[in-house]
């Protein structure tokens, strides 16, 4: 993809690699993590777990519902459970096993969906979540989180795992920029800050953070300083890093690849409702479904492009 | 623990059946007719098949026991009781206010595993929990009782799969075939037979008993694992409403609540089996 080049942005691996990666890594720290696939573990990377710790993978064939639901009574026998599919069908399918055996009881199971948004490209909208967010948005005591690159993905597995409780991860199909470095530090819960301003601010989360950074850096040329945060955790959102930002650059654009109903945008929303109300503009997929083609087409046809965040942000500081 | 009689297992389903049948009239909510095809199961697993008390509940090799049909809870809640998870008088704070002995069963309430009461998710959750138990080569069973009527759910099918290809004969699934479910028979909704032959399909080493009979039962769940390498599944035949003659089979009593005068018949019929038990002591 071409988000964030023309700003120097370089491209790592995909948050679906790193994941995988540091999945396995955890794996040789921690002998309880048992990790659960719908047959799908080369596309989620699940697949180097599966090599690395075989007695404790188990592909239990393309069925969500019950992945989720073995995953409760793992979770429930002590075991530190992981299940990963396509974002679209493990909170599609399994939406009811994630409600009564993971969330009600509130049980420590981990789930990662990968294949989010429509940046998975060719493939097209039947395997595109773009509901996911606000599926996983609905469910009480779960943690939501959306790494924007290879070191938020790096610590977002670790902190899933750290965390104690059910977490949902969404991770995406394409390589990504890079946003951090190593000595960068996050926080669960609590937004990172990656671009300062005082004139707009824009939040984003996954691979719209970059995105973001391109259209601050458009504005910038504008003479508008964009601040822009990187709303990792979507569940729980980071209500004061959205209130001092509605109270101290007056308007919120979001950014997320995703439907603009029930995702980033309207955790925001509900916050800048509740604390501080600013004018607000909303980027990501208009209450409709994508289509197949290449990703970077794809964000200029359905409004996800950082040329779509700059003009939202310009809308807003008018407005302001 | 000394092992019951089958008389006092007897003289404990009706006991059971009396207790189900006043919280339910106390707290005017529940499922009468499915409590009591049950009964019989819970009351054979609990005193004389598995190891689950609330002396060992938080030792790791407990036998577990998972209800899929929550909305049988009356069944559960009560036998838990006589088990002395809890007092018997918490049984009458049933569906009220603030009460953790609600419709369906939680781990609030000691003594369950897990949360359950929507359909179909009972044998997944008892899967993972069976294959929990192989790697850690425990000796626990898992025990899961599902309804009938729920077997149209098809992540019991996906479950089904799994547990045959893991080969989980420490798994031992009882399907309570009352035969009738909220709106009619379980084969005039969507046909669940012929039911042995399909669990048989997918790998189950199946058995049927009758679910009402302590003796069959006693024999059937005693002599799990039927094979070995092969998950259990008892089709244990039952009559909803069983022990009541005006509650027996019929569909209405699916959550119906008995008024004081069903109750007060209801107690009477069942005192009356109870005092036939006590002569053949």
């Amino acid at each position: 993809m071409n988000v964030g080049r023309s700003i120097g942005l370089e491209y790592g691996a995909s948050t679906r690699d790193i994941f995988g990666e540091t999945l396995e890594e955890l794996g040789k720290e921690n002998s309880n993590i048992v990790v659960l696939d719908g047959d799908v573990s080369n596309s989620t990377r699940t697949k180097f777990f599966k090599k690395a710790f075989p007695e404790r993978f188990f592909n239990l064939g393309i069925a969500e519902s019950n992945i989720v639901g073995v995953a409760s009574g793992l979770a429930a026998s002590g075991k530190e459970v992981l299940a990963a599919s396509f974002a679209a069908f493990l909170l599609g399918n399994a939406y009811d096993q994630i409600r009564m055996g993971v969330a009600y009881p509130n049980l420590n199971v981990k789930l990662v969906g990968s294949h989010s948004g429509i940046s998975i490209g060719e493939d097209g909208p039947s395997q595109m979540a773009i509901e996911d967010l606000a599926l996983a948005a609905s469910f009480p005591n779960l943690t939501v989180l959306v790494p924007a690159d290879e070191q938020a993905t790096r610590w977002a597995t670790r902190a899933m795992f750290e965390h104690e409780g059910p977490v949902y991860l969404r991770t995406g199909r394409p390589a990504v920029p890079r946003i951090y470095d190593d000595s960068e530090s996050f926080e669960l819960g609590k937004a990172t800050q990656v671009r300062q301003g005082d004139a707009v601010t824009i939040i984003a989360c996954g691979l719209m953070v970059a995105a973001a950074l391109e259209a601050a850096h458009t504005l910038s040329q504008k003479g508008i300083e964009a601040r822009v945060l990187d709303m990792h955790t979507v569940k729980p959102v980071d209500h004061t890093s959205i209130e001092q930002a509605a109270r101290q650059t007056g308007g919120i654009v979001t950014a997320e690849e995703h439907s603009i109903a029930g995702g980033l945008g309207a955790a925001v929303a509900q916050v800048v409702a509740l604390r501080h109300p600013v004018p607000m503009a909303f980027v990501g997929v208009m209450d409709t479904y994508a289509e197949s083609g290449d990703p970077d087409d794809l964000f200029a046809r359905y409004g996800l492009s950082p040329a779509h965040i700059t003009q939202a942000a310009e809308r807003i500081v008018a407005h302001t | 623990m000394p092992k019951m009689t089958e008389n006092e297992l007897k003289r404990k389903s009706i006991e059971y059946r009396k207790t189900i049948l006043k919280i339910i009239h106390h707290c005017g909510a529940g499922h009468t007719g499915g409590s009591l095809s049950c009964i019989d199961i819970l009351n054979v697993l609990y005193n004389a098949v598995m190891n689950v008390s609330p002396a060992n509940f938080e030792q790791p090799d407990r036998d577990r026991y998972i209800q899929s049909k929550g909305h049988s809870v009356e069944a559960l809640y009560t036998v838990l009781a006589d088990k002395g998870f809890y007092p018997q008088e918490a049984l009458y704070t049933l569906n009220t206010y603030q009460s953790h002995f609600i419709g369906h069963p939680t781990r609030k309430v000691p003594g369950i595993e897990q949360n359950t009461g929507a359909l179909g998710h009972g044998l997944s959750i008892a899967v993972g929990m069976a294959l929990a138990s192989k790697m850690d080569g425990r000796s626990y069973r898992v025990f899961t009782l599902l309804g009938d009527g729920e077997l149209t759910e098809g992540s019991s099918w996906e479950a089904s799969m799994t547990a045959a290809h893991y080969q989980l004969d420490n798994l031992v699934v009882i399907v309570d075939r009352n035969k009738l479910q909220i709106t009619g028979p379980t084969e005039d909704v969507i046909a669940l037979e012929p039911l042995a032959s399909k669990f048989e399909a997918f790998g189950f080493a199946v058995r049927a008993c009758n679910g009402n009979d302590i003796d069959d039962l006693l024999q059937t769940l005693k002599a799990v694992p039927f094979v070995t390498g092969k998950p259990n599944l008892v089709i244990a035949n039952t009559i909803k409403g069983k022990g009541v003659s005006f509650i027996e089979n019929q569909v209405n009593w699916h959550h119906h609540v008995p008024t004081d005068d069903e109750l007060a018949q209801a107690l009477r019929e069942l005192d009356q089996v109870q005092q036939t038990l006590e002569v053949v002591r």
